[in-house]
């Protein structure tokens, strides 16, 4: 048994397999933990095993593993290894491994860089593909960085299969690397242009990922897209290219109208619904940035409404969900439009989906009209009733509530019935929204003058229903209503039919168990009753009853006086004291009631929420200037405390200056003193923390204390945010009397009904300017300087996406070249038969290199750069141009003058008068030249040289140095002619023959800078002996020059590096 | 697309693959928020959910859930494409595939996801180049 034991472990460890471990796991349901760390164990004895064979094995068990949330990482290294295999299977289960568990932080993918770049550069394109793939997935900043070249030159690879994956990797390296999206660019744009459908849809795909995020960089290359989008018959690749045109419409109107034909064309012929949605979601966008002015494209907007409803119709339910998302996006520009399906949508109410029904909701808002609002909400009133879940039926309510205050309660005729519904919502068991319905109540009461009778009645018979609605009070929040309902009733209480039965209700001992801040509301509002009974019962002379209501107090009052919460405490023993002080004025007769009601005199005003913001900074107040002197840096520590206080001290003093003049002041003043006066819980004692408090905003610097102030102002006249909100509102009464005009419009609306509709307009416009002699300063205040709409506001600084906001239509400075690790092939040819140094030793030079490297081409970036200005700019100018053409001209987008094409126009110039020059070059063949020598001085050449010198160097699978170009003109000169394509650009020609040598040249117009041509040079050894040497020169003229390596004199030649054996 | 999650009925994940870099941790947090929100969706509703500023775009293929995260301008549609394309990708290469061949042959799943889909981009529209990569580089792999 124990021997059977030993044998069946030691097979397990040498024999289990993937599938081994998945059916292991499924059959240790149980104790699956412990069978897995029994497997990690052995995994971790396989991997120490010299077999690559068993790592690979173990790597994939342990990329299974991961997939079940165990932690892999410590294997990093084993991955690595894995990865590093020569054989294919082995490195696919590497570099899998490494793509699931790879991430940034992780240490050492950095030793991963040359084993990738070899992968990479490898003959079998699926070595390198599976790369490419690996590194789609784990590129960190800095192999972005030393690989971007690499990629680079492989979107120019012969294969199809290796260049679209280059393609797309290349969008991952730029968001790692946005230095390298300049360089890459133009090449990435000839891949639109590729014989190869799949790599064409990868370069497209690319773009558009690049241009969503900052189109404006882009507009240039829409002619281009435009004329794939009318050729290709690739849906996959024309959802593309239509998304990227409804990124780019907003920044270019004029594109827009040139594109609503075609995308028109494809609604009506396509049967991909998802193209279908894509063209009307671009065509949308189109019309939104048309906006006004242009009448002749209702019938697009016809259509695509259409074409929704055809959406919305469908059974899917993913097609109707998309159809509502759709129209929603209409109606915001074309309200019109979708109104018209209205029956459709209150359809989709019924929906089963929630997420159709919520869509449908969305909708609805924007669907009201005075006409239809009551009926509507009457639906919406049923399905609330028949919602189950709380999260919908929530949803629903605010919703309701949306709707019906949007625009100022633009569509409401009848208040009456607004506040019904807002009484029915009560009723609603369980929702969050209590304080929503809460607002609305004092909103629609205080603004709305005439409603005030009713909706006092309806609070009332609220407050005398509280126990049904306090029942259950604390696990929701529809009790937030009964502060509303106490507020209306103790502030409105004027209009009180049976204010001692109100008042009662207030009073009956269950009030104790609602939250503190309505308890609150409640004794503060009960005073305000009992001041009105007791005048009325005065003015009437039944003393008696009078005396009954101040005793009723005195009885009750207590329980509130015991609360638990400050507030209520504190309020409910000062209005205790106050009524005892009133009874004893009672027993004498005193008639106190005038005193009393004096208390509340006064009507609030609804202040509007940003009214705080809108006060104007006055002439001369700089708030940020110090009132003191600045404490100085060299202050000891003990001196401090007394510079705040100062500091504050004179803030007090100062804490008027935002008001607008003096006169105003004054009487603002004086009157705040008497509400003072008047007021028995105001504390008269010298700053009170309230009082700075309520004083400061003006002086302080104001966002920090308007967030505090905002609070009690959004709900305006809250009897519970304290006195100094009165003192507050009082304050502002003028700027208020715009509203207060508003008001008696809704009352007259309220009279007459049938004049609603001007009235209407009116009060919408009344609205807008609530404290209109502050309007022009919300500009200037809420928005930060120069600040642009949305756009920026909206991205997030640390959005990846945002680097690469890069100008892609300037030439590339020198400084900003793809790091190139060029002195590869001297390596080689030095050395060609240390095949694969190692691995580490390889990765420190070319490290250092590069540097050195890169900061020559800084240099030579900043000398240059005087004389392409001049061509930059020129150049700029004419994309422009072109752009214009194309827009303007109604005719075929012509393949003419494309921005594509200019750099190599402007090469071609400069290769002209190149040619010329050429003829007087001289090369002469010298024996025997230090090879040492030659190496170091090659080294120094930049890649950007005009010259590029080719060779029949067997040893050309190592020369990946330089462009693609280089690269390219490499295979053909290679002999392999035969097996591939030839690549377009190879046409050489001869440029001079004789005994010993023959060299065919190309030019090509250099792509990453297009003030230079790289002239490729292929030289053929025509002799019988072995060419050892060869320089190279030409002579300067004054259009032309040859790059020469840094130092050398305009008549140096460049060493030819390599030798020629004889053919 | 963020990311593709494949898992079955039960909510085990059988197949991950993210296209942005997040620590381990958050991975799973995520994954298994989104199981449980995907799982707790009605068979009868649409394959879209908004989940924080991303969408999910789901579908379910017997008793597999095939999950894509993508961004809000995405196309919902041409994401259910995507994912129906892969599925097709992994019926035509495995002859019917069920969920086990996922469970046992995860890696060909990974081969042949990253054969379709490269950085979150769709790389090869054509079923047929597809498998025959994938194909091809099996063969090399003998």
């Amino acid at each position: 048994m124990a021997l059977k034991m030993v044998k069946g472990s030691i097979d397990r460890m040498f024999d289990k397999n993937l599938q081994d471990l998945v059916r292991g796991i499924r059959n240790h349901k149980e104790d699956e933990a412990k069978y897995i760390s029994q497997c990690i164990d052995e995994i971790k004895q396989e991997l120490k095993q010299d077999n690559i064979a068993v790592k690979a094995n173990a790597v994939c068990k342990l990329t299974y593993l991961q997939m079940l949330g165990y932690d892999i990482s410590w294997a990093a290294f084993n991955i690595i290894e894995v990865m590093s295999a020569s054989k294919f299977t082995f490195k696919r289960i590497g570099y899998l491994a490494a793509s699931q568990c790879f991430h940034e932080g992780t240490d050492v993918i950095m030793l991963t860089t040359n084993q990738i770049r070899k992968d990479l550069s490898s003959p079998n394109q699926y070595d390198t593909g599976v790369a490419l793939t690996g590194l789609s997935c784990f590129v960190t900043p800095d192999l972005a960085r030393d690989l971007a070249n690499d990629i680079m030159t492989l979107m120019s690879h012969t294969k199809p299969y290796i260049r679209k994956k280059a393609v797309l990797i290349m969008y991952k390296v730029f968001l790692k690397y946005p230095e390298s999206l300049r360089p890459a660019f133009p090449r990435l744009k000839e891949k639109l242009e590729d014989p190869d459908p799949g790599v064409q849809s990868a370069a497209v795909n690319v773009i558009c990922e690049l241009a969503r995020r900052n189109p404006k960089n882009y507009l240039s290359l829409a002619p281009l897209f435009f004329k794939l989008m009318t050729s290709s018959t690739n849906n996959w690749v024309l959802i593309k290219i239509i998304k990227l045109f409804g990124a780019l419409t907003p920044l270019e109107p004029r594109l827009g109208k040139k594109l609503i034909e075609p995308l028109t064309n494809l609604i009506h012929s396509t049967s991909a619904m998802s193209l279908l949605y894509e063209c009307v979601n671009t065509v949308i966008a189109v019309l939104i940035s048309l906006s006004s002015g242009m009448p002749n494209h209702s019938a697009s907007i016809q259509l695509c409404v259409q074409k929704l409803r055809i959406l919305i119709e469908d059974s899917d339910q993913n097609l109707k969900y998309l159809g509502l998302l759709a129209m929603s996006k209409i109606l915001k520009t074309h309200p019109k439009s979708v109104q018209s399906h209205k029956d459709l949508i209150l359809q989709c109410l019924d929906d089963k989906d929630e997420s159709i029904r919520l869509r449908a909701l969305d909708l609805l808002y924007g669907m009201v009209s005075k006409k239809n609002l009551m009926e509507i909400v009457k639906k919406l009133m049923i399905h609330v009733d028949k919602a189950e879940g709380t999260t919908y039926r929530d949803e629903l309510l605010t919703k309701i509530i949306d709707i019906c205050s949007q625009s100022n309660y633009q569509y409401i005729t009848n208040f009456e019935w607004y506040i019904s519904i807002l009484v029915e919502l009560t009723r609603l068991e369980g929702t969050r929204h209590g304080h929503l319905i809460a607002a609305q109540m004092l909103d629609v009461a205080i603004r709305v003058k005439a409603i005030r009778k009713f909706a006092v009645s309806q609070m009332a018979m609220l407050l005398d229903n509280a126990h049904l609605i306090a029942s259950n009070t604390q696990r929701n929040g529809i009790c937030e209503v009964l502060y509303a309902a106490a507020w209306i009733c103790g502030e409105f209480s004027e209009h009180l039919e049976e204010a001692n039965q109100t008042l009662e209700a207030m009073l009956r001992p269950k009030v104790t168990t609602l939250p503190g801040h309505i308890q609150a509301v409640y004794v503060q509002n009960m005073v305000k009753l009992y001041a009105s009974i007791l005048q009325q019962k005065e003015q009437s002379g039944e003393k008696e009853a009078a005396q009954e209501i101040t005793q009723l107090m005195i009885e009750r009052l207590p329980q509130f006086v015991q609360s638990a919460d400050l507030e209520v405490q504190e309020r409910a023993s000062c209005i205790l004291q106050l009524i005892k002080y009133i009874q004893k004025l009672q027993v004498k007769e005193v008639p106190v009631a005038e005193e009393v009601i004096a208390l509340f005199a006064g009507e609030l005003n609804p202040v509007a929420p940003k009214a705080q913001k809108k006060v104007p900074v006055p002439e001369g107040l700089d708030l940020d200037a110090w009132i003191n002197e600045p404490p100085s840096d060299s202050e000891s520590e003990d001196e401090k405390p007394k510079t705040i206080f100062h500091d504050e001290e004179q803030r007090h003093s100062r804490h008027r200056q935002p008001e607008i003049d003096e006169e105003e002041l004054a009487r603002r003043r004086e009157a705040r003193k008497q509400e003072q006066a008047n007021n028995p819980f105001y504390i008269k004692s010298s700053p009170s923390p309230q009082k700075r408090y309520q004083d400061t905003p003006g002086v302080e610097h104001i966002p920090v204390v308007q967030i505090d102030l905002s609070v009690p102002l959004k709900v305006p006249g809250m009897p519970m945010s304290d006195q100094y909100v009165k003192l507050e509102e009082e304050r502002r009464h003028k700027q208020k009397l715009e509203k207060d005009k508003k008001k008696k419009k809704q009352k007259k609306e309220k009279e007459k009904r049938g004049k609603h509709h001007r009235h209407n307009s009116l009060h919408t416009e009344s609205e807008e300017d609530i404290a209109p002699a502050h309007h022009v300063d919300i500009i200037t205040e809420e928005m930060p300087e120069n600040a642009l709409p949305s756009d920026e506001d909206d991205k997030d600084p640390n959005d990846p996406y945002k680097a690469l906001d890069i100008d892609l239509d300037k030439p590339l400075a020198d400084s900003e070249k793809l790091p190139v690790q060029r002195h590869r092939n001297v390596e080689t040819l030095k050395s060609p038969d240390s095949e694969a140094p190692l691995a580490e030793k390889k990765s420190k030079k070319p490290k250092k290199k590069e540097k050195k490297h890169k900061e020559k081409e800084r240099e030579k970036g900043k000398k240059k750069e005087k004389e392409k200005k001049a061509a930059e700019e020129e150049e700029e100018e004419k994309k422009g141009e072109d752009l214009d053409f194309w827009l303007s001209t109604a005719p075929p987008p012509a393949s003419t003058t494309q921005p594509q094409s200019q750099p190599e126009v402007g090469g071609a110039h400069v290769a002209e008068s190149q040619e010329v020059e050429k003829e007087e070059r001289e090369e002469r063949d010298e024996e025997e030249e230090d090879e040492g020598k030659k190496s170091s001085k090659h080294k120094k050449k930049k890649h950007k040289k005009e010259k590029e010198e080719k060779s029949k160097d067997k040893k050309k699978s190592k020369k990946k140095s330089h462009h693609s170009e280089e690269e390219a003109a490499e295979s053909v000169q290679n002999g392999t002619l035969d097996d591939e394509p030839l690549p377009p650009m190879s046409s050489y020609r001869l440029l001079a023959e004789n005994t010993y040598v023959k060299m065919t040249y190309d030019i090509q117009g250099n792509l990453q800078n297009d003030s230079q041509v790289t002239v490729s040079v292929i030289f053929e050894n025509k002799s019988t002996s072995f060419l050892k040497s060869m320089e190279l020169n030409v002579l300067d003229s004054l259009n032309t020059k040859m790059l020469r390596p840094e130092g050398s004199s305009v008549h140096d030649g460049i060493p030819v590096p390599f030798q020629l054996p004889p053919e | 697309i963020h990311f593709i999650l494949l898992f079955s009925r039960q909510g085990k994940l059988r197949l991950q693959k993210w296209y942005m870099t997040l620590p381990d941790k958050e991975k799973k947090k995520i994954i298994r928020e989104i199981i449980q929100i995907i799982l707790s969706r009605n068979q009868k509703t649409s394959s879209f959910v908004d989940w924080k500023d991303l969408k999910l775009v789901y579908k379910r293929y017997a008793s597999l859930y095939f999950c894509c995260a993508i961004e809000e301008q995405d196309n919902e549609l041409l994401t259910l494409e995507v994912i129906h394309r892969y599925v097709e990708l992994l019926d035509r290469y495995f002859g019917n595939v069920c969920e086990l061949d996922i469970i046992f042959n995860f890696e060909k799943a990974y081969f042949i996801l990253d054969e379709f889909i490269i950085g979150g981009e769709v790389q090869e529209t054509s079923k047929r180049s597809a498998v025959k990569a994938i194909e091809d580089s099996d063969m090399l792999q003998e």
